[in-house]
């Protein structure tokens, strides 16, 4: 009697065996297949009591709640392009700027400085400034300690990282131009660092063979650059503080 | 009126995010089950939750409507925490059992006129066993596993999530399997 051998004991617990009825025969009749797979059910009935916590009520909406913060940007204004709404936003937003233009024509030239100064504060801006790359580092550096950490024997789909790299690329221009403005030239400087090291991954093949993997991850190790991000994140943050106080809008809704 | 997920992806692609909000909260509590099962870490599953979410927000583009949402997620919560878990691996660090504070003792919920195998299987010693022997598979192995195991996926299926071949597929669940019986056969045996 040819017994069934455990690969074909565990494909009959799944029901994925080849001949259902042959094997539930040979198991009637033979005691050590049985026996055998008597222990199988027990060791996985087993594994099946491993418990999986409740992650709580409020759940759905909490992941709601932090996916919604990290949803790229662009996708947002995707859609309604053409509804009412933006029309209507339009034409308010025409309707302001011939009041300024014209309030600006005829408003008394001995005001202008004093507005002039709120709308230039340095302060402001850098504060602005500290908040939104420190958004923005965080964000870029796990990309990429994803693709440091990542380990693969066969091709590894970075596809996903890529389209997070160019996002950032896109944003950093943003972030830089301010850093140029308020003269903080070591956020400059770094911003502009990262962006190369962005833009490399996003020019990658979108799989990359594990010889392929390790070069990228030689030239990361080899600029620092998730050394230098942590320091500057770490200094971002520290100089936040005031920034915080400042009230609750975001990163991006402020830039 | 409630959205399918059909009729929800097509509104998500075209940037309305109310129906990406709808999506999120009809899939996070499975994909957080999976995920834990495949991590071993509620923290761990949280992240890998919210960065399935992401992904797939932003690959929706690629989706194939004529393919199921739900499976289409699956896939990329299991290549999250797969990547996570082989990270790990990577740097050796052996994953935490889940604190005693995550979850409930399942054991106090019993009555306790219930005693025999049930209460023994339940026992947070048997539960340390299985987790310990589960954190013994390799990557590949747990993530066919728990797929094929708990989330009742065949083994096709299971082999297109690992990007692999069906054959291999089945080698990782075998390997698993073997592994795990090899591993709790003495608590799961029935003299005990």
């Amino acid at each position: 009697m040819n017994h069934l051998t455990e690969e074909e004991l565990i494909l009959h617990y799944y029901g994925e065996e080849g001949d259902a009825l042959a094997a539930e025969q040979h198991l009637e009749e033979c005691p050590d297949c049985r026996n055998l797979f008597g222990s199988l059910q027990r060791v996985l009935n087993v594994v099946d009591s491993l418990p999986v916590p409740d992650p709580g009520m409020d759940y759905e909406a909490s992941v709601w709640a932090q996916v919604q913060r990290r949803l790229p940007a662009r996708r947002r204004y995707l859609a309604p392009v053409f509804s009412w709404r933006w029309v209507a936003a339009g034409a308010a937003l025409s309707g302001l700027m011939v009041a300024a233009f014209l309030a600006g024509r005829f408003y008394p030239q001995a005001r202008r400085p004093q507005a002039m100064a709120v709308a230039s504060d340095p302060q402001h801006g850098e504060r602005v400034l500290l908040v939104a790359v420190g958004d923005y580092l965080e964000r870029s550096q796990m990309v990429l300690i994803e693709l440091a950490n990542a380990h693969a024997h066969g091709a590894l789909d970075i596809s996903s990282q890529q389209e997070r790299a160019e996002d950032l690329v896109s944003e950093s221009r943003l972030y830089r131009q301010t850093a140029e403005h308020t003269g903080d030239r070591a956020i400059g400087g770094l911003l502009e660092e990262l962006d190369r090291v962005l833009l490399d991954i996003t020019h990658a093949p979108s799989k990359l063979s594990p010889v392929e993997l390790e070069d990228m991850r030689r030239r990361l190790e080899a600029k620092g650059i998730l050394f230098k991000i942590r320091v500057m994140g770490s200094n971002v943050r520290n100089q936040e503080e005031p920034a915080g106080a400042g009230g609750t809008v975001t990163a991006r809704q402020k830039l | 009126m409630e959205l399918n997920d059909v009729l929800a992806v097509s509104k998500a692609r075209s940037g309305d995010t109310d129906a990406f909000r709808v999506l999120v909260e009809r899939h996070s509590r499975s994909l957080f089950r999976l995920a834990f099962r495949m991590t071993g870490n509620q923290q761990d599953a949280e992240d890998v939750v919210q960065e399935s979410f992401l992904r797939a927000y932003k690959q929706l583009a690629k989706f194939d409507e004529r393919a199921s949402f739900g499976t289409w997620l699956y896939r990329i919560a299991a290549n999250c925490s797969l990547d996570l878990v082989r990270s790990r691996k990577r740097r050796s660090e052996h994953l935490a059992p889940p604190a005693e504070s995550e979850m409930e003792d399942p054991v106090a919920s019993l009555p306790s006129s219930a005693p025999g195998p049930e209460r023994m299987a339940l026992s947070s010693e048997v539960r340390e066993r299985v987790a310990e022997a589960m954190r013994e598979l390799s990557p590949t192995e747990r993530t066919a596993f728990v797929l094929r195991h708990f989330e009742g996926m065949c083994m096709e299926e299971v082999s297109r999530v690992l990007e692999c071949q069906p054959g291999a597929a089945k080698h990782s669940v075998f390997r698993a399997v073997q592994k795990l019986r090899r591993a709790l056969e003495p608590i799961a045996s029935p003299a005990k």
